[in-house]
């Protein structure tokens, strides 16, 4: 029966989804930007709606809910699948209340009145049937995924406005963003970049080589040489994995670092990140979002004896405090750190910031 | 001092005239102008007549204090003027006469040293006859009285002169003289860094000596080759191998004839140091250390026979490495494991020998702590540090730099070595050491630097590129699943590698220096310099 087929077919394609997310969290970083891990998520998103058996939003929401549960349990670290889980929830939402009629406006306010007297009616909101729904779905969805796509050449676009001629702009690691906001604004401007080469997986390395090749004037450094140059430097431009609800970061390990010495020497810190990567978690006081590598990065198994009896860390990530960034650059535009909380609320519902 | 100053202005007033031409003449010669041949055989005939009124005047016994205060006033002079880096022997006012003496063949030595002598004689009674303004001749010599605020005469080291043609050509002519091979810079240097050198590790300056090598004595070659493939590293560790080469040396000299051991032994090592800082550049303890041996060697009486004269400088070596490193580092652990208790967790950065060896001290006196080490690319010495303290039983954990920010919140100390202190507070240390110091104010970690005294130098520096050491640049180079991304980074125009090796830490960042006399705030640094000084 082509119903049963479609069914398989889709189990297929969650899973195989899951077993790469699995597998690309392990070392080197991730295989692949997380631009496309959003694109891939967000396409088998539209694929559930398409194919999946639902009669009432509800129902598709709850499915929707399953999966994306299990997807960020494949890769908890991977937070743009959950952020990508929750937008389509969002879309769900919107077009469920756009079909009833009601104005959006109407639904966001969280009145106290409304909150004690339709407590528990908002269930029921959702298991109206319409008929529009999925192709409204479905359309928006497309629509979320146009914006995807464009995302790094918005930022780029934004690139000439930050940087002017004869500046040195540090960077850290490897970030897809960056290397495209730096290379829009090389094509007018002349300017020097030093990158910090991010042991252990020295990613640096290969944004290094690939600046140069636009004849961008590009300048290796260790980790180590961080704060001796700060004071050379005009700007701090980064990438990061995650925005998180308070306006700060989870990033790659070293960044921290980075943010101090910049601090210290009073030199901006600009954060490219497109908006997807914002995530409604709050930092937590215990270790609970770090993520660690295998110590054979750090301390490698040639070193014999010693091993067994040293304990060698590897973490792959860094919390960055809000009070050390001084600007956000996203596809629509640029904000400050204290305004992150807002531009949340517009993106995701509260419900769903627990999946 | 003051007895045979008296003296001379005796002799001097005996004559006067004389001693006024002698003055003009012997000031033109310092402003550089040429001298005619007549007014050299005057100049001639008046040190001959002034010797042998001088002579009237004193006894043998004086002369001979004579000679040793031209030759202690001639190490003086590197005292005040190029502290702390490789003293290029110049300095001394033979040397500056050496051309002028060289012009004439038909003099002798003895009436060459005797003229010399003279001269400086003169020279001091004039300069003590005016005022002492700030003379910038090569032959100037302020006396280091601890009461006056020096005019200090400093002339830029070479190492950080890379940018300017003149100075490289200075330095180029230098060295043929001395017969020491001129090492090429490789690869292309950071426009920041323009003014340092850059060398290969795969060229050693040792390459282009003959074997054997008729100037360089062979322990300083083996020396020099060392310190430039980076099998002997660590300050204290470099010293101590220098000061050993250089007992090696004295062993083997021989004074030739019509030459004073006090004198012809510093020229000889100047080749030697050249060399040296041509394979890699001096540091600050380095340069300490020499400075002492040359004073040394300057003080030993003309009348001392050779093999006193040897055994006595091998003697003053051996005190001064136990004195300075080995007991001054007793005293260190002393002071620093006062400052560690039980359960304490201690942060270290890279291998330096003195803070490993605290470790294992507090250790030994039953200490519990754990320690975590700190590493960083591309030298990767924490490595070595961690085999060792892994060796003696204590617990570890390791680290690289960068995840620093993760680690921190669960240290208690952090203890950190030093390459030399500034005399404006800062510490210059391995690249990364600022680093560790500003995130661990971050967190409000305390910052114990330790540092033995003798790594003290009067230099002034606020960051780390004016004056700083860049290394091979391909050691950032790295294989990683199979793929070096850098493997051709000499092709592309654009890309340049940065190895700095050290840094300097603003002394807002520490909290408290070790040192063999006791504990001290980093700001106290200029204190124990004039301390230091005053004592010598």
């Amino acid at each position: 029966m082509p119903g049963a087929d479609k069914e398989t077919d889709l189990s297929e394609r969650i899973e195989s989804f899951l077993s790469e997310l699995k597998r690309c969290g392990s070392g080197a970083g991730s295989l692949r930007g997380s631009a496309e891990t959003a694109r891939e998520t967000t396409a088998l998103l539209r694929r559930i709606t398409a194919q999946a058996r639902w009669g009432n939003a509800g129902d598709l929401m709850e499915i929707i809910r399953k999966e994306g549960r299990r997807m960020t349990a494949a890769q908890p670290s991977e937070t743009t699948v959950g952020n990508m889980v929750r937008r389509v929830l969002k879309i769900i939402r919107e077009e469920y209340a756009r079909s009833r009629g009601s104005t959006e406006e109407a639904d966001q306010q969280e009145s106290l009145h409304k909150l004690l007297t339709s407590g528990g009616s908002s269930e029921d909101n959702f298991r109206q049937h319409f008929a529009h729904l999925k192709a409204n779905v479905i359309e928006a969805i497309n629509e979320l995924l146009t914006e995807l796509e464009g995302t790094t050449d918005n930022i780029s676009m934004q690139a000439l406005e930050h940087i002017h001629s004869n500046e040195v702009i540090m960077t850290i690691g490897r970030s897809r963003t960056v290397e495209a906001f730096l290379k829009d604004a090389a094509r007018k401007r002349k300017f020097h970049v030093m990158v910090a080469e991010c042991a252990p997986f020295c990613q640096g390395h290969e944004m290094a080589t690939s600046l140069s090749k636009e004849d961008i004037e590009t300048t290796v450094i260790p980790d180590a040489a961080i704060f001796a140059v700060m004071s050379r430097v005009n700007k701090v431009i980064i990438g990061t994995q995650t925005v998180l609800a308070n306006g700060g970061l989870r990033a790659v390990n070293g960044t921290h670092t980075l943010a101090l010495a910049a601090k210290h020497h009073s030199t901006p810190l600009i954060v490219c990140a497109p908006m997807f990567k914002l995530s409604p978690q709050f930092p937590n006081e215990e270790d609970t979002f770090h993520k660690f590598v295998s110590p054979h990065e750090v301390l490698p198994f040639t070193e014999g004896e010693i091993l067994s009896k040293v304990n060698a860390h590897g973490p792959v990530f860094d919390y960055v405090p809000p009070e050390l960034i001084t600007l956000f650059i996203s596809n629509i535009g640029g904000n400050a750190p204290s305004y992150i909380y807002r531009l949340m609320s517009e993106l995701y519902h509260p419900e769903d910031h627990e999946l | 001092m003051a007895d045979s100053d008296g003296r001379q202005v005796d002799s001097i007033n005996h004559s006067t005239e004389e001693d006024v031409k002698l003055q003009e003449v012997v000031q033109a010669k310092c402003e550089g102008k040429e001298l005619t041949k007549e007014e050299k055989q005057r100049l001639r005939k008046e040190k001959k007549q002034h010797k042998k009124n001088k002579k009237d005047d004193r006894g043998p016994p004086e002369k001979e204090k004579e000679k040793e205060k031209a030759s202690v006033l001639a190490p003086s002079k590197p005292a005040t003027q190029s502290p702390a880096h490789k003293a290029p022997v110049p300095v001394n006012a033979s040397a500056s006469e050496s051309p002028v003496a060289a012009e004439k063949p038909a003099k002798s030595k003895a009436e060459q040293r005797a003229e010399r002598r003279a001269r400086q004689d003169t020279e001091r009674a004039s300069k003590q006859g005016k005022k002492e303004g700030g003379q910038q001749s090569a032959s100037s010599k302020p006396k280091a009285t601890p009461n006056e605020l020096q005019p200090v005469v400093k002339r830029l080291p070479e190492h950080i002169q890379v940018d300017d043609p003149a100075a490289l050509k200075k330095l180029a002519k230098k060295l043929e003289r001395q017969q020491v091979p001129l090492r090429s810079d490789y690869g292309y240097k950071v426009s920041l860094f323009s003014h340092l050198h850059q060398y290969s590790r795969k060229n050693p300056p040792t390459q282009q000596i003959s074997i054997p090598a008729t100037v360089i004595h062979p322990s300083i070659v083996r020396l020099g080759l060392q310190y430039s493939q980076g099998i002997i590293a660590g300050s204290n560790a470099r010293s101590v191998a220098l000061l050993h080469a250089f007992k090696q040396v004295i062993q083997d000299y021989s004074t030739p004839p019509n030459e004073e051991l006090s004198r012809d032994l510093v020229n000889k090592l100047s080749p030697y140091i050249s060399f040296l800082s041509q394979c890699r550049p001096l540091s600050a303890s380095m340069g300490n250390a020499i400075k002492h041996i040359k004073k040394e060697i300057s003080n030993i009486p003309s009348q001392c026979k050779e093999e006193e004269a040897k055994r006595r400088l091998q003697e003053c070596i051996d005190s001064y490495i136990n004195e300075k490193i080995i007991l001054a580092s007793e005293a260190i652990s002393k002071y620093a494991i006062e400052k560690i208790s039980d359960g304490d967790v201690i942060l270290v950065y890279g291998c330096s020998s003195l803070v490993n060896h605290i470790l294992c001290e507090a250790f030994e006196k039953q200490r519990k702590f754990r320690v975590i080490v700190v590493d960083s690319r591309p030298r990767l010495e924490g490595r070595e540090a961690l085999r060792r303290l892994v060796k003696k039983g204590i617990r570890c954990t390791y680290v690289l730099i960068s995840a620093l920010s993760y680690i921190l919140p669960e240290v208690s100390k952090v203890f950190l070595g030093a390459h030399a202190l500034l005399a404006n507070g800062y510490v210059m240390s391995r690249v990364g050491t600022s680093q560790i110091a500003l995130v661990a104010k971050a967190y409000n970690v305390p910052v114990l630097v330790c540092c033995e005294t003798y790594k003290f130098c009067e230099r002034v520096q606020t960051d780390s590129f004016v004056s700083n050491e860049l290394d091979d640049p391909d050691d950032l180079i790295v294989t990683r699943n199979g793929k070096t991304h850098l493997e051709n980074w000499q092709t592309v125009k654009s890309l340049g590698l940065l190895n700095l090796v050290y840094d300097v830490t603003p002394p807002d960042f520490v909290d408290l220096v070790i040192t063999d006399l006791g504990m001290i705030p980093c700001t106290s640094v200029p204190v124990v310099l004039r301390v230091k000084n005053v004592d010598q």
